[in-house]
């Protein structure tokens, strides 16, 4: 059977990394099993977790963990031996209970989903340490709760083509295959259960059956993962590799495969931190995904707060920008104009106008500065600002708008003409071309707006 | 009962009061679960501040705890806002790598200082309502005090604020503020219990007696009322249990009774309880059991001649998809009250009271009927089809257009009299 013998591999592999690391060989060995531990339960569990997070239901894996107490407690009672079936059976039974229990309260019971889910695990929990601290002689330990013996799997281990393999991996691994085959399995139904439970009925989807069917892997995950790693490390490897992936891509798939990689590299870098700071792994691995999580919440492409931050900044800078082009055009329309009276009170903008126009905001400075640089805006002497030609065609273009969209809602609602502006105003940044088109043949060519000025008629551009 | 155990009594009996007040809020706004995570993100804090200090210092602790505590709340609101995380994500993320963290450090204190002065950090955890000293019933009875007498000077204010945080907003209040300041009032209270029940008991505590409170009554005050009351009655009996019985943990007796007083609760509450809920939903099936008959026997009656008030079953069975018990119960019930009489050879008469009262039913059908058809946007939870509905739901004018309408048709029951209403049909 152990044809394969990859011992000289590991070995090379092993020594490679620990002079590299200037660390043992057989702490290396230690360290990549922890993480291979790790890293098949932290993948087991995101991968579900995505399904949670989608649902809104992250928090009944909290629940679930806390729940299946009793069950595992059950489980041994009637085997009397800590042995892995009948426990994990319990657990299962009342991971599902805990699931159904809190629908059960939100239908039935008219109990808002978060309450009955605090009030299900909470009892469910309490009543699992009563019934440890009434048997006395089971050696649950406490710590073991919370932490599980991740420290300890790296210890016990077995033989398989020449390598030592932790034990642990003999439950993990078909939970692993498990969690993967149901996604692949019942992809579509997950798919559509999630994103639209009302779609899903109407397409002949059982959607109460594929929840109860979901919260049973994520029952039976959880508890194979509880041994190794502790309720901790359960709870955040459901939850936050999901929430990190949901942040970077908006397609299922590869919000998948993205939870998976962020348990992974949660193993390697919990474990490392770990290993440096002498503390609990399980601990360690969970701040590991969180700091990912925060990484990510900063930095994602478009999900991220920077880049909301940056894209918010270049659409009020936009606006500032083009709210002052508007003003000068308005002002230069005045002054060409053909009334002699506008022509001799109207005077050219200066400098400190354009605050005015922007209403004082603070991007007024690098607005103008950025209409300069594109060639847009041209200080004169004197502190006079004026429109170059480019700028010119941009103020036609928002003028137009303004207009054009002032004229339609004229048409269309029964507005008082005070309160045409302010509507138009806000929206003509957000008319291009092909609207304008639309609305100008809407409204019959229509050239003079409800105020009575005239629509400006597009300008083309003379360059090209 | 010896001095410790009174100690504990009245430490876990105030701090249930304590926490069944504030906890109201939590439920009320939908945040039950953010005592949990506020529970969790605490632990870091303890350890912080022993690491800080080096020992063991009470007040220092709460305000480590207190500061993570609220930290993990601020974390949870502005990922809530600012990012597409929802608030359920949010709240486990929180409390995981928050309580992660308080793991890791647990364990470099424990590995870093010697084993007489770390003592006690881990009843942070698991609870220890052992550790209860005078002092902490001082503590905890200040801050139950605390709570009462922040909530009765700003009672109007939270009370808008749970329920219409948007109108609190509108009338100038500072709902954010006051908001926050529920926040606080939560974390005080789970920073202070968390030494003597631990991170998951205190949840419940929070969460049960609030929850089983909000079956009694739908008014803010008589529910705060009774939270503590049930809070105090869980940590009294749950304590008292504990004492009695040799290696029963305070903690998990206590949550256990607030899980009997919950279900107690949520089955014979009035009006809001399970019992109380199905009895009313049982009386309305029947009632509209019994009017969907009269209707039938109303349109059976219509089609043939006005003397005629015998009718074969059959007749009936071949308008209505029924089975023949079926409709031999539905009548049964309408002839214990009069309506119909049983005759020989599967026929059966209907009774003038009972002409009457078909007359109504059917009245009552047609009139929703017409107002469905004429209104297909109406929600259709307004038309129930119950007669005795009509008028409380629909303004005078619109069951006079409707009833003009029925009688242009031709359908309006004829032998309603005018006084039908008085007629004993209920």
């Amino acid at each position: 059977m152990n044809a394969i013998d990859l011992s000289p591999i590991a070995e090379t592999v092993c020594t490679t990394l620990g002079r590299w690391l200037s660390a043992d060989p057989g702490d290396v060995a230690l360290g990549l099993r922890t993480i291979a531990v790790g890293s098949v339960c932290n993948v087991s569990c995101a991968v579900l977790g995505c399904y949670l997070v989608l649902r809104r239901m992250s928090l009944l894996g909290d629940a679930i963990s806390h729940a299946i107490l009793p069950g595992l407690v059950i489980g041994f009672l009637l085997t009397g031996s800590i042995s892995i079936v009948p426990m994990f059976a319990g657990a299962l039974v009342f991971g599902m209970l805990t699931a159904f229990l809190t629908q059960t309260l939100q239908t039935y019971g008219r109990v808002s989903e978060d309450a009955g889910m605090g009030v299900v695990f909470t009892s469910l929990f309490a009543l699992g340490v009563v019934l440890i601290s009434g048997i006395g002689r089971m050696h649950l330990d406490k710590d073991c709760v919370f932490e599980g013996k991740i420290d300890l799997v790296a210890i016990d281990i077995t033989e398989f083509a020449g390598l030592g393999v932790p034990l642990a991996l003999g439950s993990l691994l078909p939970v692993l295959v498990m969690a993967v085959a149901f996604i692949l399995l019942f992809w579509k139904e997950l798919k559509v259960a999630s994103f639209d439970p009302m779609l899903a009925t109407s397409m002949g989807i059982n959607a109460t059956q594929i929840h109860y069917l979901l919260m049973g892997m994520v029952a039976g995950t959880t508890v194979a993962a509880f041994e190794a790693v502790g309720s901790i490390l359960v709870v955040a490897m459901l939850i936050v590799p999901g929430a990190t992936a949901h942040l970077l891509t908006d397609r299922l798939g590869w919000m998948i495969l993205w939870s998976a990689v962020m348990g992974v590299l949660a193993a390697i870098l919990g474990y490392i931190g770990a290993a440096y700071w002498n503390t609990s792994v399980a601990g360690m691995m969970a701040v590991a995904v969180g700091g990912q999580f925060l990484v990510v919440v900063i930095f994602a492409p478009r999900h991220g707060l920077l880049s909301k931050l940056v894209g918010n900044l270049e659409l009020s800078l936009r606006i500032v920008a083009e709210d002052i082009v508007a003003a000068l055009y308005r002002l230069e329309e005045q002054r060409t104009g053909s009334s002699e009276v506008d022509r001799a009170t109207v005077d050219q903008a200066t400098w400190a106008d354009c605050r005015g126009f922007a209403d004082g905001s603070l991007l007024t400075r690098p607005a103008a500065m950025m209409l300069r640089l594109r060639g847009q805006l041209a200080f004169v002497s004197g502190g006079r600002v004026e429109l170059t030609d480019a700028g010119r065609r941009l103020g036609n273009s928002l003028v137009r708008s303004h207009r054009l969209w002032e004229t339609f809602l004229d048409r269309h609602f029964e507005l008082p003409a005070d309160h045409l502006h302010e509507p138009a105003s806000r929206i003509e940044h957000f008319i291009g071309p092909a609207l304008q088109e639309k609305l100008a043949r809407e409204l019959d060519g229509s050239a003079v707006d409800p105020h009575g000025r005239s629509i400006p008629p597009l300008e083309q551009d003379d360059t090209n | 009962m010896s001095y410790t155990t009174t100690i504990i009594f009245a430490g876990t009996s105030l701090l249930g009061a304590c926490a069944g007040l504030v906890g109201c809020f939590a439920v009320l706004r939908r945040r039950a679960l953010v005592g949990d995570a506020l529970a969790h993100a605490a632990l870091p804090g303890v350890c912080l501040a022993f690491l800080v200090l080096g020992y063991r210092s009470l007040p220092a602790m709460l305000l480590g705890a207190f500061v993570t505590g609220i930290a993990g709340i601020v974390c949870i609101s502005t990922l809530r806002q600012f990012t597409r995380i929802k608030e359920d994500a949010a709240i486990g993320i929180v409390l995981s790598v928050f309580f992660g963290a308080g793991v890791v450090l647990l364990r470099v204190i424990m590995n870093s200082v010697s084993a007489g002065s770390k003592a006690g950090l881990e009843t942070y955890i698991y609870g220890k309502t052992t550790s209860i000293a005078l002092a902490d019933v001082y503590l905890i009875g200040g801050a139950a005090v605390g709570c009462l007498a922040i909530i009765v000077l700003l009672y109007k204010e939270f009370q808008v604020v749970v329920f219409d945080s948007e109108f609190a907003g509108v009338q100038g209040w500072p709902a954010f503020l006051l908001d926050l300041l529920l926040m606080a009032m939560i974390a005080f209270a789970v920073v202070i219990g968390l030494p003597a029940v631990g991170v998951v008991m205190m949840a419940a505590l929070l969460i049960i007696p609030a929850a089983a409170a909000r079956f009694w009554t739908e008014q803010l005050w008589v529910m705060l009322a009774m939270s503590a009351l049930m809070g105090a009655a869980m940590g009294a009996v749950g304590t008292t249990f504990s004492s009695r019985f040799e290696g029963l943990p305070a903690g998990p007796a206590i949550v256990l009774c607030g899980s009997v007083v919950f279900l107690i609760s949520l089955l014979t509450a009035p009006r809001r309880g399970l019992l109380a809920r199905l009895w009313s939903e049982r009386k309305f099936r029947r009632r509209m059991a019994r009017q969907r008959t009269l209707n039938v026997l109303y349109n059976v009656w219509e089609r043939s001649h006005p003397e005629v008030l015998s009718f074969a079953m059959d007749d009936v069975l071949r308008r209505k998809s029924w089975t023949f018990d079926e409709l031999h119960s539905a009548l049964g019930a309408l002839s214990r009250e009069g309506c119909v009489s049983f005759q020989p050879e599967g026929r059966f008469a209907m009774t003038d009271h009972g002409l009457q009262c078909a007359a109504m039913a059917a009245r009552g059908f047609r009139m929703w009927e017409l107002f469905l058809t004429e209104n297909a946007e109406a929600s259709s939870g307004i038309a129930d089809f119950d007669y005795r509905s009509l008028e409380e739901r629909l303004p005078r004018e619109m069951i006079a257009e409707l009833e003009e309408k029925l009688k242009e048709e031709g359908r309006y029951p004829t032998i309603m009299r005018r006084d039908g209403f008085s007629h004993e049909c209920n």
